[in-house]
C-alpha cells in the first residue's frame, strides 16, 4: 500500500488522497505530476499503466478545472489499483508526457490529445489518431455538439451516372 | 491508394474533394526510405481481407523483410463515447454491445457491472450466475471466431467452419434468452431484461455435452500442423516485462507468462463460487497465443458446467423498491404502484440517486481487461464513460512485435491480437 | 422449333441472355467495417451458406467484383475509401447497403458517421436490420438476381439514366440548421474551432 503521508513528505502537502468504493485516488498539482509518477513506478512498483484518460468539467456543477486526466495504475505484484487525478486548464492545457516510464501511454496519449486537445510535452510522436489530421476541433469537449458541425457529410457525391 | 489524388469522375466543378481527407503522407516513413532506395513501401487496408476489420498498416518493407510498420487506426471512429453521454445507463447498452462485435454481451456485462458499482448495487445471486453463464459464453465466442480466422488466413478453411457452427450454437441460445442473436442489449442495471427458462438450461447443457468433440476435431487439425506451427511458433514475441510495459492484460498477455487474470485476482459475478485454472504460456509468440485461447476454450466450458448446474433460483433482478428495475408487467397493468414505478424508470427527467464520483471497473473481457470509467452527476445518464479498450493497447504493441519479420507474417501476428476495429477506434 | 433450328441452339435477346448470366455469378466485394461484417461472415459460413445462390465468390480486389456489400458503419475517415473502392470496379456493378448504418447512420447519429452511404454513392438495395439476419442478406442477393434479371441491359442503359443521387442531400436541412446555429453560438462565444463550422458550413 501506498503510504499517503509518505508522499505528501515527498511530493508537498498539496497531494489529497479520496476513496470510492474500492478506488482509491489521489489529487496531485500539474508540477509534482512527473516525479510523483515516476516514484510510484520505480519506489512502489506501479508497472502498468491501465489507463489514461481526460474528463472536461464544463459543465459539472462546481468543477473549479478545465479538465483532469486521470492515470489509472496498477501494481503488477500485488494488484493494487490507484488513480492519479491531476488538473488541467486552458489556454496552455499541456503536462508532461509518461512515454518514458510506460510505453503503453503512447497511443492513450495520443487519443487524449485528439479527443480534448491536451497535449503532451515530451512525447514522440503526438499526432491525431481517431479524427482525420485535418480536423480541427476537439470531439469530446463538452462545447462540440454531439452530432459535430457538419464535417461527417463534407464529401463530393458520386451518381450512378458518373462513375 | 496513398495520393489523396480525385479520382476520376468525381471532379465536376460543383464539388470540393476534401483536402485528401484520410490518406495523410507518411513523413516519417519519407525519410527512413530517402537514404536506402531499395526500401519500399507497402499500404496495407484499410479494406484488407486479414484485417476483418478496418485498420491501416504502411509497412516500410526490404524486399520481404518488414522494416517498420506504422498503423494508422481511426477508421470505425463513430463517436461512443460522446454517445455516452447522451444516453442514459440503460441505453448505451444498446451502444457498448457494437463495441466489441465479436462478443456484444461481455460488453454489456463490462458495463453494467461499472454502472451498479457506482449506483452501489448488489446483484441477485441467480442474475450473479446468468451473467457469469453469458460472459464465458461469450469468451468462447470471441475465441472462436478469433480462432477461425487465424486458421482462415493462414490457410486452413475448414477450422473456421468447423468453429463457425459452434458459434451459431451460441448464437441460437443468446437468441433463446433476449430475443436477439447478435446484439442482445440483455443486461439492465441491477439485472437483465428476462429471466432464462429451462429450455434454455437444456440449450446450454446439448451445448457442452457436444462442443467437445469439435473442439478436439480443429485441435487434430491445428495444434500440430505442421503448417500452422511453422507460421506461428516464434513469430511476435513479446516478453513479459514488455507486456506490462504495454499495459497489455488478457489472453495476449497471459500468453507471455503475466499471470492475471481479474476473474481470480478481483473477482466478480460467481467466479469467486466456480472452479477453473488461469492459463498462461511462457511462450510469448502466436502459437502460444493460440494455445491459451484452445486452452481457455476448454476452462469457460468448465465455468459453464459448474455454473448452469449450480445456477440458484430466486428473482433475476434487484427489487422494485430500488427504484432502478422495471417492475413486472402483470403489476404494471393492474397496480397504480407498479405504473408509477414504471413510468419512473422509463422517463427522462425522473430516475433514481446516482453519485457525484468518478469510479473504475473493470472485467476480463474476453480480449483482456474492458474497463470503463464513469462521471456520475446526479443525472442517470454518465457524465463522461471512458473506455478502456484492449483492442487499442495490443494494436499499438503491433509495430514493436511485427519488426524484422516477413511480410506473410502480419497476418498471422494481427490475428493472433485479435484486434476489433470498433473497439480500437469507438 | 418450327424455324429448323438444330438442336442445343436457341434464340433470346442479347440482353436476357446477358442477365442471365450476370445475375448467377455475383461477385461480392465484401466492404465489411464493422459489426454487419461479422453477420455477412456468418452468411457465408457453414449454416447459411451463400454459396447455394451462386455468390460465394468473395473477392476482396474490387477490379474482381461486381457487387459491393457494404456491411457496416461508414465514419469520416473511411468514406473517400469506400467511394474510391466503388470507383474502382468494373461495369456493371450493383451496391447493396447492408445494415441500419450503412442505409441511415443506425444508432451512429454522431459527429463522425455518415448518415447513409447512398448520400455519396449509388446504392440498387437496402437490407434493415442491426444487423440483419442472414436469411435477410441472402433474400437481398436473391432480390439483386431478380433486379439484374429484370432491369439489366447490356450497354448499361438502366445506369445510365441514373444521374440523381440515390440519397437525400448531404446537407439536408436538419443539418444545415444545426450548422447555423452552432455558428452563432460561436460567434458569440468561445471561438476555439470556429474555422472547422466555416468550412463544413460553406459546403452546404
Ligand atoms: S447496423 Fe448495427 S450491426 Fe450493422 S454495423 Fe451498424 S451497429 Fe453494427
Amino acid at each position: 500500500m501506498v503510504c499517503l503521508t509518505e508522499l505528501q513528505q515527498k511530493f508537498g502537502s498539496q497531494i489529497v488522497e479520496s476513496h470510492f468504493r474500492d478506488n482509491r485516488r489521489i489529487d496531485v498539482p500539474a508540477s509534482t505530476l512527473l516525479p510523483l509518477l515516476t516514484s510510484l513506478k520505480t519506489d512502489y512498483g506501479f508497472s502498468m499503466l491501465v489507463d489514461l484518460t481526460a474528463v472536461d468539467w464544463l459543465e459539472y456543477d462546481g468543477a473549479t478545472d478545465r479538465f483532469s486526466v486521470i492515470y489509472l495504475l496498477l501494481n503488477m505484484d500485488s494488484g493494487e489499483r490507484l488513480a492519479v487525478r491531476v488538473p488541467v486548464n486552458l489556454p496552455e492545457a499541456v503536462l508532461p508526457s509518461v512515454y518514458g516510464l510506460w510505453r503503453g501511454a503512447d497511443w492513450m496519449e495520443r487519443e487524449v490529445w485528439d479527443m480534448f486537445g491536451i497535449s503532451f510535452s515530451g512525447h514522440p510522436d503526438l499526432r491525431r489518431i481517431l479524427m482525420p489530421e485535418e480536423f480541427d476541433a476537439f470531439p469530446l469537449r463538452k462545447d462540440y455538439p454531439l452530432k459535430g458541425r457538419g464535417e461527417r457529410h463534407n464529401f463530393p457525391v458520386i451518381t450512378r451516372s458518373g462513375s | 491508394m496513398t495520393d489523396g489524388r480525385v479520382p476520376a469522375g468525381v471532379s465536376d466543378g460543383l464539388l470540393v474533394w476534401p483536402l485528401s481527407m484520410p490518406l495523410t503522407p507518411v513523413d516519417t516513413l519519407e525519410t527512413a526510405s530517402a537514404e536506402r532506395e531499395y526500401v519500399w513501401t507497402l499500404n496495407f487496408g484499410p479494406q484488407h481481407p486479414a484485417t476483418h476489420t478496418t485498420l491501416r498498416l504502411v509497412l516500410t518493407l526490404d524486399g520481404e523483410k518488414v522494416l517498420n510498420a506504422v498503423p494508422y487506426i481511426g477508421y470505425l471512429h463513430s463517436g461512443f463515447e460522446k454517445l455516452g453521454e447522451h444516453l442514459d445507463f440503460n441505453q448505451y447498452v444498446t451502444i457498448v454491445d457494437r463495441m466489441n462485435y465479436l462478443s456484444p454481451l461481455a460488453n454489456e456485462i463490462a458495463w453494467h457491472h461499472t454502472v451498479e458499482k457506482l449506483l452501489g448495487i448488489e446483484l441477485t445471486p441467480r442474475c450473479k450466475y446468468l451473467r457469469t453463464i453469458l460472459a464465458e459464453l461469450m469468451r468462447m465466442h470471441d475465441h472462436l471466431l478469433n480462432l477461425g480466422t487465424t486458421a482462415l488466413d493462414l490457410g486452413g478453411f475448414t477450422a473456421f467452419l468447423y468453429f463457425f457452427q459452434q458459434r451459431e450454437h451460441i448464437y441460437d441460445i443468446v437468441e433463446l434468452a433476449s430475443g436477439q442473436r447478435f446484439h442482445t442489449s440483455y443486461t439492465r442495471v441491477g439485472g437483465v431484461l428476462f429471466d432464462v427458462n429451462t429450455d434454455w438450461i437444456n440449450r446450454v447443457r446439448k451445448f457442452i455435452r457436444e462442443f467437445p468433440k469439435v473442439y478436439d476435431e480443429v485441435d487434430r487439425l491445428l495444434t500440430k500442423n505442421r503448417i500452422f506451427v511453422d507460421r506461428t511458433k516464434g513469430i511476435g514475441y513479446l516478453s513479459r516485462e514488455e507486456v506490462i510495459n504495454f499495459s497489455a492484460v488478457g489472453p495476449v498477455a497471459r500468453a507471455s507468462g503475466v499471470e492475471r487474470d481479474l476473474r481470480r485476482d478481483e473477482p466478480y459475478l460467481a467466479y469467486a463460487d466456480l472452479d477453473f485454472d488461469v492459463i498462461c504460456s511462457r511462450g510469448g509468440d502466436c502459437y502460444a497465443r493460440y494455445l491459451v485461447r484452445m486452452q481457455e476454450l476448454l476452462e469457460s466450458l468448465k465455468i459453464i458446467e459448474q455454473a448452469v448446474e449450480n445456477i440458484p433460483g430466486g428473482p433475476v433482478n434487484i427489487g422494485v423498491e430500488s427504484d432502478m428495475v422495471l417492475p413486472s408487467k402483470p403489476s404494471v397493468y393492474r397496480s397504480i404502484e407498479g405504473l408509477i414505478q414504471h413510468f419512473e424508470v422509463i422517463m427522462p427527467n425522473r430516475g433514481y440517486d446516482v453519485p457525484r464520483e468518478q469510479i473504475y471497473a473493470a472485467t476480463e473481457s474476453p480480449n483482456g481487461e474492458l474497463g470503463f470509467y464513469i462521471v456520475g452527476n446526479a443525472e442517470t445518464r454518465a457524465y463522461r464513460a471512458r473506455t478502456r479498450p484492449p483492442s487499442l493497447i495490443h494494436f499499438s504493441m503491433f509495430p514493436h512485435m511485427i519488426r524484422n519479420h516477413q511480410l506473410s507474417d502480419v497476418v498471422a501476428v494481427l490475428g493472433s491480437i485479435n484486434i476489433i476495429a470498433a473497439e480500437l477506434d469507438r | 422449333m418450327a424455324v429448323g433450328l438444330p438442336e442445343n441452339i436457341f434464340i433470346t435477346k442479347l440482353d436476357a441472355a446477358a442477365n442471365w448470366a450476370r445475375s448467377n455469378s455475383l461477385w461480392p466485394m465484401p466492404f465489411a467495417t464493422a459489426c454487419c461484417g461479422i453477420e455477412l461472415m456468418a452468411t457465408a459460413a457453414s449454416r447459411h451458406d451463400l454459396a447455394r445462390f451462386g455468390a460465394e465468390v468473395m473477392r476482396f480486389s474490387p477490379r474482381q467484383c461486381d457487387l459491393l456489400i457494404v456491411a457496416g458503419r461508414v465514419v469520416m475517415k473511411m468514406l473517400p475509401v469506400l467511394q474510391r473502392i466503388w470507383l474502382q470496379m468494373p461495369e456493371p456493378k450493383w451496391c447493396i447497403s447492408m445494415g441500419a448504418c450503412a442505409c441511415s447512420g443506425g444508432v451512429f447519429d454522431t459527429y463522425a458517421v455518415v448518415q447513409g452511404i447512398d448520400r455519396f454513392i449509388p446504392v440498387d438495395m437496402y437490407v434493415p436490420g442491426c444487423p440483419p439476419r442472414p436469411e435477410q442478406l441472402l433474400q437481398a442477393v436473391m432480390d439483386m438476381q431478380a433486379k439484374v434479371r429484370r432491369t439489366g441491359t447490356v450497354m448499361g442503359r438502366e445506369f445510365a439514366i441514373r444521374d440523381m443521387p440515390a440519397g437525400p442531400a448531404p446537407f439536408d436541412s436538419d443539418e444545415r440548421y444545426r450548422i447555423e446555429d452552432t455558428r452563432l453560438v460561436q460567434l458569440g462565444g468561445f471561438s476555439a474551432a470556429a474555422t472547422s463550422a466555416g468550412r463544413g458550413a460553406t459546403q452546404g
